[in-house]
């Protein structure tokens, strides 16, 4: 398709990532949606409600009890041979989790929207990622979404890669709350026919499960043999996922025009110091990235899309290509630190001996920040960047840190007043 | 209503739709009733289970179901129900609109245990029938979570031994029935594999409706219960005889009695029931606690005055 017909054909419009969330399901035409109110998340499912009341969305919208109840439907209707859209938050997502580490195991293909919200307690309704990231090791795939556009074009990558038979599973798509669930961005609307085309048709793997084509699925095992076949083929399945997200990803582009391979490289060319973020933070660190680089400071970004399957191979290969690399997570794991941290330091240790520059790996530095929805500042960025610098030139590596800053304390420190909360540091 | 099908043994369905060979426990209550409600309601069923006694029934490789089997999780069976049921409605419409023929119409089975539906499954059950759910519901009931080794649930009776109450359970077995009718389902019974005609007809009942149709059916448990496997008819029998276990419908917020009892003074004591279990022998040894056995009777004398047999 020439660029200037498929620009004429799109359709851009003002709208919030819930919304644009609600656009996913509705241009991957989506069977069944089981819903549960959850705040930031709601929108979608209003949204939805709405259009399938007016008749512009043919799909089924079922309240539920519980999210637990939620996701226990969702699957089994994809198990049963329809196309599965829900979406949740934070709370809900956490209460939902015995059935999606369940339903992973039950090989079904369905999409669900997180908005991300800090967790309890203390209760907010801000966003932070240890929702979502506690469901890491649930064997769902995980989508990071960056902007509402994204959000848009992550559902129908999703559904895409999950429903492809060398996967067969559930994709996680991810958004920060109020930051992207709430902020209106123009976003382009794909032609119906052409999201269709691309998303393709729901094959069921037992359709109908009737008598005659009768299935077991979620069956009880004997032994430890068994279950771990069962349980390695998620793995495999999710090697299998990396290979065709790059596929996927590669078609998306040429049919929408816009990338969105599993790792987003920002300014890396020449980059001597990196930031690793997910999210829509990222664009914080964009910002920043660029007032450094005018600068003239080669500092670049690597912000995954994809995080689980996790994009190993090629964070190395951009890990390796810079002297330092910070780390910026948005969850706290409480008793380690950060968690993309972690996880960064295990595929760099010993991993990927093959590639070029095996055994120079980057000075790794730690920084938790954006916990419940707290800004992270260009100031800020500007501090890590140089925090990184020195690091290089002194070889010493500051200990993981929180972004906090005195001021805030402050703010702080006047509400436990109020509270009449006698601290050991304020007396 | 085909209140007049099943009139006897020998009207019942002769082949069955499970396999046999499950690892279920001999002399299982629950494992009948599933087998006599299933050949009712025919092959074309989904069996949508939750975690409990009857999880075993399919352990990879085996399933002796005909019909698929999705086990979910103990607290949303009635939810994966609603999956199954509205998946199924989605592609019988869109096949509906291609013109192809009709099949058969496929039933979605909600198999868990008294400790599920009266505890966490509880909300699910109690949603499922909000929305109306056109499903069955079989809760068998052996008075206790079974499977773990017949701990108190909330569904265990005054008295009786469990071994989370070793000295006998203090508390009252919850009224599950008054609970789902308030929902007003479709349908409503109590069974017992021990009455089988009864239960036939009670699924044929049902079949001819739509909308939720809950079944709880007692059963006798000899593992958990504490009897040979051999005396878990006899057990069942003496339950609706001695007026422990009401045999029931509730159609239309109307409850029928299906199979009372006979009048106080007639019918066979309390104690003919408990003495046969092993989860009631404190009751009667080193010796016989006359105050608690007079209030196990005392309290089916009530009910059973209260719905007017006397």
């Amino acid at each position: 398709m020439k660029k200037e017909r498929r620009e004429e054909q799109m359709n851009r419009r003002l709208m919030t990532g819930n919304e644009a969330a609600a656009w996913g399901a509705r241009l991957s035409r989506a069977d069944y949606v089981p819903s549960f109110p959850i705040t930031p998340q709601t929108e979608i499912i209003e949204t939805i409600a709405r259009w399938t009341a007016a008749g512009e969305m043919e799909a089924r919208l079922v309240m539920m009890e519980s999210e637990h109840s939620m996701v226990t439907a969702a699957g089994a209707a994809a198990a049963t041979g329809v196309r599965v859209f829900m979406a949740t938050s934070s709370q809900g997502l956490l209460y939902a989790t015995e059935m999606l580490f369940s339903i992973p195991g039950w090989r079904v293909p369905l999409v669900l929207v997180n908005v991300s919200r800090g967790l309890s307690s203390p209760i907010t309704l801000e966003p932070d990622h240890n929702d979502v990231l506690a469901m890491r090791d649930s064997g769902f795939l995980q989508i990071h979404a960056a902007s509402c556009q994204e959000v848009l074009d992550a559902v129908l990558l999703a559904c895409r890669l999950g429903e492809d038979p060398r996967v067969r599973l559930p994709v996680l798509v991810n958004m920060d709350g109020f930051y992207l669930s709430f902020t209106r961005e123009a976003v382009e609307v794909p032609p119906p026919a052409l999201a269709a085309a691309f998303v393709g048709e729901f094959h069921p793997t037992q359709p109908g499960g009737a008598a005659g084509s009768p299935s077991a699925q979620g069956v009880a095992v004997m032994g430890g043999a068994t279950y771990s076949y069962f349980r390695y083929q998620v793995q495999l399945a999710h090697q299998s996922a990396l290979r065709v997200y790059d596929d996927v990803s590669r078609e998306f582009q040429q049919t929408f025009g816009r990338p969105m391979e599993a790792v987003e490289a920002y300014r890396m060319e020449g980059a001597q110091v990196a930031f690793l973020m997910i999210g829509s933070f990222s664009s914080k660190a964009r910002g920043a990235v660029d007032a450094l680089r005018e600068a003239g400071e080669p500092v670049g970004m690597i912000r995954p899309r994809l995080l689980r399957p996790y994009p190993a191979r090629r964070l190395r290969e951009l890990a390796r290509g810079v002297r330092a690399l910070v780390v910026v997570d948005q969850n706290l794991s409480p008793g380690l630190g950060g968690i993309l941290h972690g996880e960064l330091a295990g595929a760099l240790y010993n991993g990927g001996t093959d590639l070029p520059g095996a055994g120079r790996n980057p000075v790794l530095l730690s920084y938790i920040g954006g916990l419940g929805g707290r800004n992270i500042t260009t100031e800020e960025f500007f501090a890590m960047a140089a925090e990184a610098r020195e690091a290089l030139e002194t070889g010493v590596v500051p200990p993981p840190r929180l972004l906090y800053t005195g001021a805030e304390l402050e703010q702080v420190r006047r509400q436990q007043n109020m509270a009449l909360v006698k601290t050991a540091e304020a007396s | 209503m085909t209140n007049t099908a099943y009139k006897s043994m020998k009207e019942l369905p002769g082949s069955h739709v499970m396999a046999g060979g499950t690892g279920i426990c001999a002399g299982c209550g629950g494992l009948e009733a599933i087998k006599m409600l299933c050949d009712v309601l025919g092959a074309n069923t989904i069996v949508v289970n939750a975690a409990g006694c009857m999880t075993l029934l399919s352990v990879y490789p085996h399933t002796p179901f005909p019909g698929s089997w999705l086990y979910t999780a103990m607290a949303s069976a009635p939810a994966g129900g609603q999956g199954v049921r509205d998946a199924l409605d989605i592609l019988e419409a869109r096949a509906a609109r291609t013109g192809a023929p009709r099949r058969e119409k496929t039933h979605v089975l909600v198999l868990t245990g008294d400790g599920s539906a009266n505890g966490m499954g509880l909300s699910a059950t109690s949603a499922a029938m909000d929305r109306r759910l056109d499903f069955w519901y079989l809760c068998y009931d052996n008075e206790g979570y079974g499977n773990t080794g017949q701990q108190t649930s909330a569904a265990t009776p005054h008295g009786a031994h469990t071994s989370t109450d070793p000295g006998g359970f203090a508390g009252e077995k919850k009224n599950l029935f008054a609970i789902w009718a308030a929902h007003n389902p479709s349908y409503l019974a109590t069974i017992t594999a021990a009455e089988p005609v009864d239960l036939a007809r009670k699924v044929a009942q049902a079949r001819e409706l739509e909308g939720p149709r809950m079944f709880i059916a007692l059963a006798p448990c000899p593992t958990g219960w504490h009897f040979a496997p051999r005396d878990s008819v006899k057990i069942g029998r003496l339950a609706v005889k001695t007026g422990m276990f009401p045999l029931k419908t509730f159609i239309n917020g109307r409850i029928e009695h299906t199979r009372p009892p006979q009048a106080r003074g007639r019918r066979p004591p309390v104690e003919q029931y408990l003495e046969l279990q092993g989860r009631f022998a404190h009751l009667f040894h080193p010796r016989r606690d006359e105050a608690r056995l007079a209030e196990i009777q005392r309290r089916v004398d009530m009910y059973w005055e209260a719905v007017g047999v006397a």
